[in-house]
């Protein structure tokens, strides 16, 4: 199989990138996949603490640019699953440390010895966006059914489309099914018809995500919980398995059926 | 109490998010200011309107950008063609 390399961002700080990076390695290397999963936010790295790594690393990225380490000194192997290894971020530099055209050499190394690279993103549009986008074929933009984030993602789209990426695809994080029924949140059709962008996922809003950021555990790694399986269905369609999208509302404890059984406590 | 007021009032905050959104990104797309945009409008409307009846509450004015290119797409409903002297030279 062909190598590919996956950016993943979303212009707006805060809407998921990083979770979403993290649970997507997981979800393709439990698949069989070879990953590396990089952390392009060079200064401001978390994808380490995200994946529960962050005891394990000891050179970044930056060192093998500099020639201070080897490629596989660098890459933190997850005990968890075969195949999945993490390249971090430096945290004590800026992002005009690296260059893009040593991103790129960066990226055709990996492309070797990898199925897939997937590029955690940093926020905004400058040096550090431009550096983690060159080297990637394709590209998953992370949003929220907010007004803002909407926003930054269109503009995201754009850039993306000007540097020839193909394809660019939408995963709408944290949509709350209540909310939407209400007519208070703006649902998927919505989103997808300000934006005209291919959908690959969506995520409802979910109290697992942040419990397994505290415990360092990404959801693919096992939770039964709905994120988790949002995420799996996303890895599963990004190698071509078509899987319906999830019914947000299948798990929802509202309602006047809900609202009796709260009642009768059934 | 709450199903009532939905039943009444169809004006939910995701409609006004979806309308706003649309214009700013018309803005941020083409760099084409809302005023000058509302302009526009207002000019098509009179074009159109002395050729047909237009209504004029129900018009659809988006930007759609394929392939790196933007593209003005407006969907005017009709409401009856006027039908036109033509005029002498």
């Amino acid at each position: 199989m062909d190598s590919r390399v996956i950016v993943i961002t979303s212009g707006k700080g805060g809407v998921g990138k990083t979770t979403t990076t993290a649970n997507l390695s997981v979800g393709l290397a439990k698949a069989g996949f070879r990953v590396v999963a990089i952390d392009a936010d060079i200064g401001l790295r978390n994808l380490d603490l995200i994946m529960g790594l962050e005891n394990r690393v000891v050179y970044n990225f930056i060192d093998i640019i500099e020639g201070n380490c080897r490629l596989q000194q660098a890459l933190v192997r997850d005990k968890r699953v075969e195949n999945l290894f993490l390249l971090p971020a430096a945290q004590t530099r800026t992002k005009d440390a690296v260059s893009p055209e040593q991103m790129v050499t960066l990226c055709e190394e990996l492309r070797k010895e990898f199925d897939f690279v997937l590029i955690d993103c940093p926020a905004g549009i400058e040096g550090g966006f431009r550096n983690a986008v060159i080297g990637a074929d394709e590209a998953l933009v992370v949003t929220t059914p907010e007004v803002s984030a909407v926003r930054d993602a269109d503009r995201i789209i754009g850039m993306l489309e000007s540097m020839n990426k193909s394809p660019i695809r939408l995963i709408i994080n944290r949509v709350r099914p209540n909310m939407v029924k209400e007519g208070e949140m703006l649902d998927v059709d919505d989103v997808l018809d300000v934006l005209a962008v291919k959908l690959i996922g969506v995520i409802p809003d979910d109290d697992s995500v942040i419990k397994s950021a505290n415990s360092g555990e990404p959801l693919t790694f096992g939770s039964k919980s709905p994120a988790s399986q949002a995420f799996s269905n996303i890895a599963s369609r990004l190698v071509g398995v078509d899987v319906p999208l999830m019914d947000l509302n299948a798990n929802e404890q509202s309602g006047f059926f809900a609202g009796l059984k709260k009642i009768f406590r059934i | 109490m709450d199903f009532l007021k939905r039943f009444f009032s169809r004006n939910s905050s995701k409609d006004t998010a979806k309308k706003r959104l649309k214009l700013v990104l018309i803005h941020d797309r083409t760099d084409i200011s809302p005023e000058i945009l509302e302009k526009l409008r207002e000019d098509i409307i009179k074009v159109i309107n002395k050729y047909m009846e237009i209504d004029t509450s129900n018009i659809e004015m988006d930007l759609d950008r394929e392939n790196g290119s933007v593209a003005l797409v407006a969907n005017i409903p009709i409401l009856k063609v006027k039908r036109i002297k033509q005029e002498r030279d």
